[in-house]
């Protein structure tokens, strides 16, 4: 998809403007953070747990390629075959080749970030191959023509009312007149429309939250049981993953699992959790007749060995975006890319660029929130700063800014001249101030002044009063 | 005892020279707008027994820099503050996010550089918050005779809460504080939206995490807000202050210290 990330402020303009979305968000709080917090509490090894995770994922990137061959052998062993794919281009060549060799008409899709990445719907439809997708939320952002807005929960930008208008425009074979008004008639509604679509489906597609490597499983996790009809139902099975999905072993993905759906939803487990190997064993009752992974780069493989590497242990949970207040105030979409909140501001710039993403790590308080929740331990601040450091390095930051902060460097490395500085611009807005106690307005302060109050200095610094007290002068 | 800027505890000189020695890290924002709280600060650590000095080559902790990725000025502005700071037993702040700087973030700076990193991680071990320093290094439990007749909610500032665990010391304190009445704020562990230059560079964000914020404060009902850094306080005062709120906002070291005769945070000064 084509980024609109260096429109970061303009996005976040209309975002904070959306009344509806503003209401949407509210939810997060009751239907991410606080089950989140209350399974926690009854897992006392969650730290360990934690800590396992992230040594897992440290280990698996430490010896990534000998782990990606050894899943390529193990799928190709198992009967399936594996595409390597440095680029979305290469990826999506590689699924539409598979769709036009099998002759398919549809394909249904269960949810992957990766296929959004690679904008594969566009490229199937431009190709006469109609892409559907069978997630509750991803199926109504098709609908709409919208994009997701938060990695697990992808139409978590819209109210229910927003759903039904979009179910009474599209939906015009049934009644018109029938009652949408809540979310179980909206779910039975989406789950009736899906269900012709998924029998006549030709190819079915999913993601994977692993890919794992001593058995060549690929593996979902779902709620809503899509996944597994997408992947049973049609002759051929795709899954689309990136290089960091890869885990050792069986194991391993055991006790990530434990920590995924906790961080995410707050439930011990996802409903249905969905181990896939290989196509359909002469014997077997069900599985496709052919079984692809498509395995992504896309700059994955570059950020290996420098700070960023962190990100790559991700596992989508969505959980430092479930805590973030500047994504809670935005949404998804402001990010202007596939990948949002602070996991987007730590890896997006990797993945499109500074000169795109640049302000993505930039808008961050550095309030910490997200990485004290990340259950792999990502220290997201700490990259993003990483980030805000190339660019000042490459000169991406704004002139003025650059200009301002060294200006203020130079005198605060002068204890003499910044003493004789703040005296004087203390006095000043001190004596602006004095009669309220606060400054309404202030010339070159609008981005302070436009929105709240500035409190008034109380006149002399603390320095000079200290200064006034050793030399036994008082007050 | 302290009564504000100009006069000083007298300790008996046995005592002086057991207290241990602190170099008080003001904090640019406490230096310009606030200096009761660096009064307030000394006050505090007086009570506590110690003896407090102030270096004059201080300036600010460098976060400005840092946070905007100039990594060289940063270095040598924490070069300096090292320096500064070299000798004292304790360095104590009152803000998590400057105490957090020299205590965390420093020592990172310096990695690639062994002597300086060597100096960096001495600073940070020395280096506190001030009410975590109070408690938790000098074992007080209960304020010396400070009162405050209000009702009091308070705000976590994310350095402390996150970087330094401050959370339970100040309620500790302001627990004994006669008259004082706390309820807890809902959200208090959010951010303000403050986070240094991010409020200027993204001030509509800014601005709506400050109004919920400021919603979640008025909704408490208490008539008095502390927190324990000023640039969340100055963020959220300024809000309130702009919706005409009555909230009366302070460095909870005024109150600790029993130093809230001056105006509060933006409020206008008695006639
Ligand atoms: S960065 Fe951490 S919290 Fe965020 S989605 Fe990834 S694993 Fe989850």
């Amino acid at each position: 998809m084509q980024p609109t990330s260096h429109a970061f402020v303009e996005n976040a303009h209309r975002a904070l403007n959306d009344a509806q979305l503003h209401a949407a968000l509210g939810h997060m709080k009751a239907g991410f953070q606080d089950k989140r917090a209350a399974t926690i509490a009854r897992m006392p090894e969650f730290e360990d747990l934690r800590d396992q995770g992230r040594a897992i994922k440290n280990h698996t990137l430490a010896h990534l390629d000998a782990y990606l061959e050894r899943f390529e052998a193990k799928v190709t062993e198992t009967g399936g075959r594996v595409h390597w794919a440095p680029t979305p281009a290469e990826a999506r060549d590689a699924i539409l080749k598979i769709c036009q060799a099998a002759g398919a008409r549809t394909v249904t899709k269960g949810k992957s970030m990766i296929a959004e990445e690679i904008a594969l719907n566009e490229h199937l439809a431009a190709n006469g191959i109609e892409p559907i997708e069978t997630d509750l939320g991803e199926y109504i952002i098709q609908l709409r023509g919208e994009l997701p807005s938060h990695i697990i929960a992808p139409a978590i930008h819209l109210v229910k009312e927003q759903v039904a208008e979009s179910f009474y425009a599209h939906h015009t074979e049934l009644d018109p007149k029938r009652p949408l008004d809540d979310a179980r008639a909206l779910t039975d509604e989406a789950r009736a429309m899906l269900r012709q679509r998924f029998l006549a489906a030709d190819v079915g597609i999913t993601g994977a939250n692993f890919l794992i490597a001593e058995t060549g499983s690929t593996v979902i996790v779902t709620n809503e049981g899509n996944g597994d009809l997408t992947q049973n139902l049609p002759r051929i099975h795709i899954v689309i993953a990136s290089i960091e999905k890869v885990v050792p072993t069986l194991e391993d993905s055991a006790t990530i699992l434990r920590l995924l759906a906790r961080s995410a939803t707050g439930q011990e487990y996802s409903a249905y959790t969905t181990f896939s190997t290989g196509p359909k064993r002469p014997g077997d009752l069900d599985g496709p007749d052919e079984f692809h992974v498509v395995i992504l780069d896309n700059g994955r493989s570059a950020l290996l060995g420098t700070p960023a590497q962190e990100t790559l242990r991700c596992i989508r949970c969505g959980a430092c975006m479930n805590h973030c207040p500047i994504y809670a105030s935005v949404g998804g979409h402001a990010y202007g890319w596939v990948i949002p909140g602070p996991i987007g501001a730590a890896i997006n710039p990797g993945l499109i660029g500074l000169e795109e993403a640049g302000h993505l790590p930039n808008a961050s308080t550095f309030c910490g929130r997200c990485e004290s929740v990340c259950p792999m331990r990502i220290p997201l601040p700490s990259i993003m700063r990483h980030w805000r450091e190339r660019q000042h390095e490459r000169k991406l930051s704004p002139g003025t800014v650059r200009a301002g902060l060294g200006l203020w460097a130079w005198a605060a490395r002068r204890p003499r001249l910044y003493r004789f500085g703040t005296r004087l611009a203390a006095a000043l807005l001190g004596r602006l101030g004095r009669r309220r106690g606060r400054l309404k307005r202030l010339p070159l302060a609008g981005g302070w002044t436009d929105w709240r109050d500035l409190p008034a200095p109380e006149g002399r610094t603390f320095q000079q009063h200290w200064a006034a007290r050793r030399s036994g002068a008082g007050r | 005892m302290v009564s504000g800027p100009g006069s000083m505890s007298g300790t008996s000189s046995s005592e002086a020279r057991d207290a241990p020695r602190i170099g008080l890290f003001v904090t640019c924002l406490v230096d310009f707008f606030r200096p009761s709280v660096g009064f307030a600060a000394v006050r505090l650590l007086e009570q506590a027994g110690c003896a407090v000095e102030v270096p004059a080559a201080q300036t600010c902790c460098g976060q400005p820099a840092y946070n905007s990725g100039d990594r060289a000025d940063s270095k040598a502005i924490a070069r300096d503050v090292i320096a500064a700071f070299e000798g004292f037993d304790y360095v104590v702040a009152p803000s998590g996010s400057c105490a957090g700087m020299l205590s965390h973030h420093y020592p990172e700076l310096f990695a690639d550089e062994p002597e300086w990193e060597r100096r960096a991680r001495d600073l940070a071990r020395r280096s506190f918050e001030l009410v975590a320093f109070l408690v938790d290094v000098r074992g007080m439990q209960a304020v010396a005779d400070a009162a405050y007749a209000g009702r009091v909610t308070y705000h976590d500032g994310c350095s402390g809460l996150r970087e330094l665990k401050v959370k339970r010391q100040p309620r500790a304190l302001l627990s004994s504080v006669a008259g004082l009445e706390l309820t807890e704020l809902p959200g208090a562990e959010v951010c303000c939206g403050f986070g240094g230059t991010f409020c200027v560079k993204y001030p509509e964000i800014s601005n709506r995490m400050v109004e919920e914020k400021a919603a979640d404060i008025v909704g408490t009902g208490a008539d008095t807000l502390l927190a324990g850094d000023l640039g969340c306080l100055l963020n959220m005062a300024g809000k309130l202050k702009r919706q005409g709120a009555p909230v009366r906002v302070r460095h909870v070291a005024e109150v600790l210290a029993g130093m809230t005769d001056t105006p509060a945070i933006g409020d206008t000064p008695e006639p």
